[in-house]
C-alpha cells in the first residue's frame, strides 16, 4: 500500500509543529521551512494527481482498519485536482505573505498557515463524513488565528462574528451527522451510499432532514445567500494574503456539496430527490445577484471583492445545482479560475491598501508602483467580471452551456449576464477611481512617498495571474479533464467498491480467543 | 427515558438559540455552549438508548451493549467544542476590551466615512 497520499496531510502537521518549537525567534528559518514545505506539498499534489488521472482510485487505510471500521483517505480525480489547486495557491499566497512582510506583523504565522493548509487538504482527501467534520475544525481553528493575525481592533471583532458563526455552523454539522448515523449506523461516504438506497421510502423522514441539514452547513461554507453573513467582514478585515488563502475555503463547501451529493444523495435518490433544483438553485441565483449588487454598492475595495467573492461563489452554485455531468464539468472549471482570481484580487487589494491610509473607493495621491499594481487590477478584474479573453468568460460560457436544455435557462441567463454586467460597471468604478482619479490628487508636500510593494509580491500576484492565463489557453484540455472527473463523480460504483471492498484489519470477535 | 432525553436536547437547543440571537458576546457564547451540549446528548442518542449497557459486545452471554461510536463520536466533538470556546473567548474578551463594546454585530459606518462619500 501506498502512502504517498497521507503526505498532504501529514507533511504540513510535521512542518508546524517544527516551526512553533524550533524556530521560534528566526522568521528567516520559518520561512525557508514554510516555503520548501509547500514546495514539497505541491510535488506531493502533482504525482497524486497524475496517479489519479488514469482513473485510478488511491485508498489509504489509517492503521489498516478496513472501511466502514477505519477512517480512510481516498484519492480521486476531483480531491487530488483540490489539493493540488490548494497546494500551488499555498505557495503564491506564501510568497505575498512574505514579500509584503506580513508574516512579521504577528507571531506564527508559518505555524498556523501549515495548520490551515493540513485541514483543508484532509478535507479534501477523507472518505468520512465525521473525519470531514474534524478536518473542517481543523482548518477552522487555524483559520482563527490567522484571521485576526497582527490583531487591532476591527480585525478583532470581525474575527469574533467569523468565530461565532463557525461554531454555530459546526455545531449544525454533529446534528446532521448524528441524524445520518441515527438512521443509517455508518458515516462512511461509501457504505452510506450504499445503505441510503436501501431505506424504506415510507421512512425517510429522518435521512431527509439529515441531507437538508448537511446542505446546509456546506451552504454556510460555501457562503451561499442567505447564509453568507460571515463572509464580507472576516475577508475584509483579514490579513491580505490570509483573505487569499481564504478563497479556497468556501471552495472546501463546494466541494463538499459536490461530493456528498453526488455520491450519497445523488439526484436520482428518490428520498431526496428535488433538493437541488427546488432550494440550491434559487439560492445560487439570488447570491449571484447579491453579489453583483455588493460590488456595485462597496465603498471600500476590500468590500467589493468579498461581494465578487460571494458572486462566484454564487455563479458555482449555480451551476452544481443543475447537477448534470456537464454541468459538474463546468462548475470545477469555474472553480479553479475563481479560486485563483479572488485570491489575485486580494492580494492585489492589500498591495493598494499598503500606500494609502484605507481602502475607501475616493481618490488618493498617485503612489509608487501605481502602474503597475492597476495594470494587475485591470487583468484581474478582467478575470473576476468574465470578460473575454481569460478564463472567466470561459467559465461563464461553459456554465451558459451547461444550463441550455434545462428548464432553468431562462432564469440562469438572465441572472448570470445582468450580473455580469453590474460587475463590470462596479469594477470599472472601483478602478477608475483608485488608479485614474489619483492623478488630478496632490500629494502633500510634507507627505512621503510610501514605498513601493516589494518584488515578490509583485511575483506572487503576477504567478497567480499567470496560472490565470495558463488555465485560459488550455482551457481545452482542463475542462476534458474536468468533464471525466466529473463522469467519474456520476459513476461512483469503482470509489464505493475500492472503499469497502479492499481487505484489511477487521476486529473478527474469535481473535484472540 | 425518551422523553427525558428528547426533551433535554429541545430545551438546551432553545435556550441556546435564544442566548445567540441576543448577539451580544457572552450570552452568545453561553449560547453556544449550550447548542454544543445539546449535540452531544443528540449525537449518544444517535446510537439508540441503553441504560447499564457495557459498549463491548459479549460472545459468552447474549447481553444488551450500547454502541461504542457514537461514544467515541462525542468525545472528540466535546474536546473540539471546548477547544473551540476556549479560542472564542479569547477573541471576544480581545475585541470587548480593545474597543469597549461587546456586541457581535457589524460596527455601525463612521459618521465620516459616509459624509465623505457623499461629498
Amino acid at each position: 500500500m501506498t502512502h504517498w497520499i497521507v503526505l498532504p496531510v501529514l507533511l504540513p502537521a510535521l512542518v508546524a509543529p517544527f516551526i512553533v518549537l524550533a524556530a521560534r525567534y528566526h522568521i528567516g528559518i520559518q520561512r525557508v521551512f514554510s516555503v520548501a514545505g509547500v514546495l514539497m506539498l505541491i510535488a506531493i499534489a502533482a504525482g497524486l494527481a497524475w496517479q489519479a488521472s488514469d482513473g485510478t482510485i488511491t485508498l489509504y487505510q489509517l492503521g489498516d482498519w478496513a472501511a466502514p471500521f477505519g477512517i480512510v483517505l481516498v484519492g480521486d480525480r476531483l480531491s487530488t485536482i483540490m489539493v493540488l489547486l490548494t497546494a500551488v495557491l499555498g505557495l503564491m499566497v506564501l510568497l505575498y505573505a512574505i514579500g509584503s512582510g506580513w508574516d512579521e506583523k504577528g507571531r506564527h504565522f508559518h505555524a498556523l498557515f501549515q495548520f490551515q493548509l493540513m485541514g483543508i487538504m484532509g478535507a479534501f482527501l477523507t472518505g468520512d463524513l465525521f473525519n470531514l467534520f474534524v478536518f473542517f475544525e481543523v482548518l477552522l481553528i487555524a483559520s482563527y488565528g490567522l484571521m485576526i493575525h497582527s490583531g487591532g481592533n476591527t480585525r478583532l471583532r470581525a474575527g469574533v462574528q467569523y468565530v461565532l458563526f463557525n461554531l454555530i455552523g459546526s455545531t449544525l454539522f454533529l446534528f446532521a451527522l448524528g441524524a445520518i448515523y441515527a438512521e443509517t449506523g455508518t458515516l462512511n461516504m461509501a457504505d452510506l451510499a450504499q445503505r441510503v438506497t436501501l431505506i424504506d421510502p415510507s421512512e425517510t423522514v429522518g435521512i431527509r432532514v439529515a441531507a437538508v441539514l448537511l446542505l446546509l452547513v456546506f451552504a454556510i461554507k460555501a457562503a451561499l445567500v442567505p447564509l453568507h453573513f460571515w463572509l464580507p467582514s472576516s475577508y475584509a478585515e483579514a490579513p491580505g494574503p490570509v483573505a487569499a488563502l481564504f478563497a479556497i475555503m468556501t471552495k472546501v463547501g463546494a466541494y463538499a456539496i459536490i461530493r456528498v451529493y453526488t455520491m450519497v444523495f445523488p439526484p436520482e435518490l428518490e428520498a431526496t430527490a428535488g433538493l437541488h433544483g427546488a432550494w440550491l438553485l434559487p439560492a445560487a441565483l439570488i447570491s449571484l445577484a447579491i453579489g453583483a449588487i455588493g460590488v456595485l454598492a462597496a465603498r471600500k475595495l476590500d468590500r467589493l471583492v468579498t461581494f465578487a467573492v460571494i458572486g462566484s461563489m454564487g455563479m458555482v452554485m449555480v451551476t452544481i445545482s443543475l447537477f448534470t455531468p456537464q454541468s459538474i464539468a463546468a462548475a470545477l472549471y469555474y472553480i479553479i479560475h475563481s479560486t485563483l482570481a479572488a485570491a489575485a484580487l486580494f492580494l492585489i487589494a492589500d498591495m493598494v491598501r499598503s500606500g494609502r491610509t484605507d481602502l475607501r473607493l475616493v481618490p488618493m495621491p498617485a503612489v509608487a508602483g501605481a502602474v503597475l499594481t492597476a495594470a494587475l487590477f485591470f487583468i484581474a478584474a478582467i478575470a473576476m467580471t468574465g470578460l473575454p479573453p481569460l478564463s472567466g468568460f470561459l467559465g461563464k460560457l461553459l456554465v451558459l452551456d451547461a444550463s441550455f436544455a434545462t428548464t432553468a435557462m431562462s432564469w440562469v441567463f438572465a441572472v448570470v449576464l445582468l450580473s455580469s454586467l453590474v460587475n463590470v460597471v462596479g469594477f470599472s468604478r472601483a478602478g477608475s477611481i483608485l488608479f485614474w482619479k489619483s492623478k488630478s490628487v496632490e500629494r502633500p508636500a510634507d507627505d512621503p512617498l510610501p514605498a513601493a510593494p516589494a518584488t515578490l509580491s509583485y511575483v506572487a500576484v503576477g504567478g497567480l495571474i499567470a496560472l490565470l492565463a495558463v488555465h485560459t489557453a488550455f482551457a481545452g484540455p482542463i475542462h476534458g479533464y474536468m468533464t471525466t472527473t466529473s463522469a467519474q463523480l456520476f459513476a461512483p460504483e469503482p470509489y464505493i467498491s475500492t472503499v469497502l471492498e479492499t481487505p484489511g484489519k477487521l476486529s473478527t470477535p474469535t481473535e484472540g480467543q | 427515558m425518551e422523553l427525558l432525553v428528547a426533551s433535554a436536547i429541545g430545551v438546551l437547543t432553545a435556550t441556546g438559540l435564544y442566548l445567540v440571537f441576543r448577539m451580544r458576546s457572552f450570552p452568545v457564547i453561553l449560547g453556544i455552549s449550550l447548542l454544543t451540549y445539546a449535540v452531544n446528548v443528540f449525537l449518544f442518542a444517535s446510537g439508540r438508548l441503553a441504560v447499564g449497557a457495557p459498549p463491548i459486545l459479549d460472545k459468552t452471554a447474549d447481553l444488551t451493549y450500547a454502541d461504542p461510536l457514537p461514544q467515541a463520536l462525542v468525545l472528540t466533538a466535546i474536546v473540539i467544542s471546548f477547544g473551540m470556546t476556549a479560542v472564542v473567548v479569547m477573541i471576544a474578551l480581545g475585541a470587548y476590551l480593545g474597543g469597549d463594546d461587546d456586541t457581535v454585530n457589524d460596527a455601525v459606518q463612521d459618521d465620516t466615512t459616509a459624509k465623505e462619500d457623499a461629498a
